[in-house]
């Protein structure tokens, strides 16, 4: 069965946020990791208060995925260091999702 | 006079990371080293709260937070007036100056024990009373009355922050528990104050100098800025110590709580509601410029000043 698989790669101190914005497009559940890197607003490190990234994993259905990425285009984008992409998942209980 | 040698931990972090050495604390001890200090702090201005009248006590924090919004607006206004940096940008950079670091306080306190000058320790509770009310105005300043994310969201940030929770929880577990019950936790959080002090000042080093490179980017006038404006913040400072009738320790403390700007509160919470305003340029001024000068320069100098100036330094 596929479902969507959202990735989203951001500044740590949206971490409340992003939580609350992704439960009311209607995602079931997501997964947080620390993350680090570059980009075109420059090294993000973690190490110093909340000066990393964060990497946020949403598997969810098409419909839902599209919703968040939409929201966070308009909402996030501008201000904030942030990048998204999804692809189709294989997932085995399609109903946890 | 010689170093405190909690500085020389400073000018090691200092130097090596402007030498690109891959020495770098783990986060999470950064982390540890942190609410070791800010309990510590929370601690001893708790045990030394229960000796002082509420009135004065009350009085007193009410003054304080005045003189965080002063120092703040003078710093807006100083940016204002350059016509340098866009509206959002002044009222950002403002709410760091008119909010406190709190490891520039401790730096003040270890300068203060290195002299053998006391001073008065329920400072500590000025220091959350400074927090907060700069960094309120700042985004008032930028936003009007309203937030980027709402005032829910922010509120839980700006006064459910790590600082100003273990610095009130610390306050409270110090008056509750008092001197002697504190006594069997002393060993970590007051005889190891200094050592605790010098690996975070290592590790602060170490950040400084990270964030220089993005300084000299930013050019000469922000350098300027994050350099007279701490002069002006001790200044404030002095006039409301001297309101106060501090003693030139209490009085050191307060200049250099005038002079130092935020690095952890107020970041964290300008980044939430005003997300316009550039997070590097407020950070990389009291980070990279306003730290190391009020730590190295700052304090001595501004110890020198109260010591000229001060009605009954000599007492």
């Amino acid at each position: 069965m596929q479902r969507t698989l959202l990735t989203i790669i951001t500044e740590a101190s949206l971490e409340r946020r992003l939580i609350a914005d992704i439960k009311t497009h209607g995602a079931h559940g997501y997964t947080i990791t620390e993350a680090q890197g570059e980009g075109s607003r420059g090294v993000r490190q973690p190490g110093f208060e909340k000066a990393g990234n964060i990497r946020i994993e949403i598997v969810c259905e098409a419909s839902v995925a599209t919703q968040i990425a939409l929201w966070l285009k308009e909402h996030y984008y501008r201000d904030y260091a942030m990048i998204l992409f999804s692809h189709e998942v294989e997932v085995l209980r399609p109903d946890k999702f | 006079m010689s170093l405190d040698p909690v500085i020389l931990f400073f000018l090691l972090g200092l130097a090596a990371g402007l030498m690109k050495s891959d020495l770098r604390l783990p986060a999470a001890v950064y982390e540890l080293l942190s609410v070791l200090l800010l309990l510590a702090i929370g601690m001893k201005g708790g045990m030394a709260m229960s000796g002082v009248p509420v009135l004065q006590l009350t009085s007193q924090l009410v003054a304080v937070a005045v003189m965080g919004l002063v120092t703040g607006l003078a710093a807006f206004a100083l940016l204002l007036l350059a016509r340098r940096l866009p509206r959002s940008d002044a009222a950002s950079i403002a709410a760091h100056y008119g909010s406190v670091s709190v490891g520039t306080y401790a730096v003040a306190v270890a300068y203060l024990e290195y002299l053998g000058v006391s001073y008065e320790s329920y400072i500590a509770a000025f220091v959350v009373v400074l927090e907060v009310p700069a960094i309120l105005m700042g985004i008032v300043l930028a936003r009007g009355l309203k937030p980027a994310g709402g005032w829910p969201s922010l509120a839980n940030e700006v006064f459910m922050g790590k600082s100003v929770v273990l610095l009130l929880g610390g306050m409270l577990i110090g008056i509750i528990a008092g001197p002697a019950g504190l006594e069997g936790i002393a060993p970590l959080f007051f005889d190891a104050f200094k050592g605790i002090l010098a690996l975070f000042l290592l590790e602060m080093g170490l950040i400084a100098a990270l964030q220089l490179g993005p300084a000299r980017r930013h050019g000469v006038f922000l350098l300027a800025f994050a350099l007279v404006m701490p002069l002006i913040g001790a200044l404030i400072g002095a006039a409301f110590a001297l309101a106060m009738g501090l003693s030139p320790g209490g009085a050191l403390l307060l200049c250099t709580l005038g002079a130092s700007a935020s690095y952890i509160a107020a970041p964290a919470a300008m980044r939430m509601a005003v997300p316009e305003a550039n997070p590097g340029l407020s950070l990389t001024a009291s980070l990279a410029v306003t730290f190391p000068f009020n730590v190295l320069v700052g304090i001595p100098l501004y110890y020198r000043i109260i010591q000229a100036f001060w009605p009954d330094a000599g007492a």
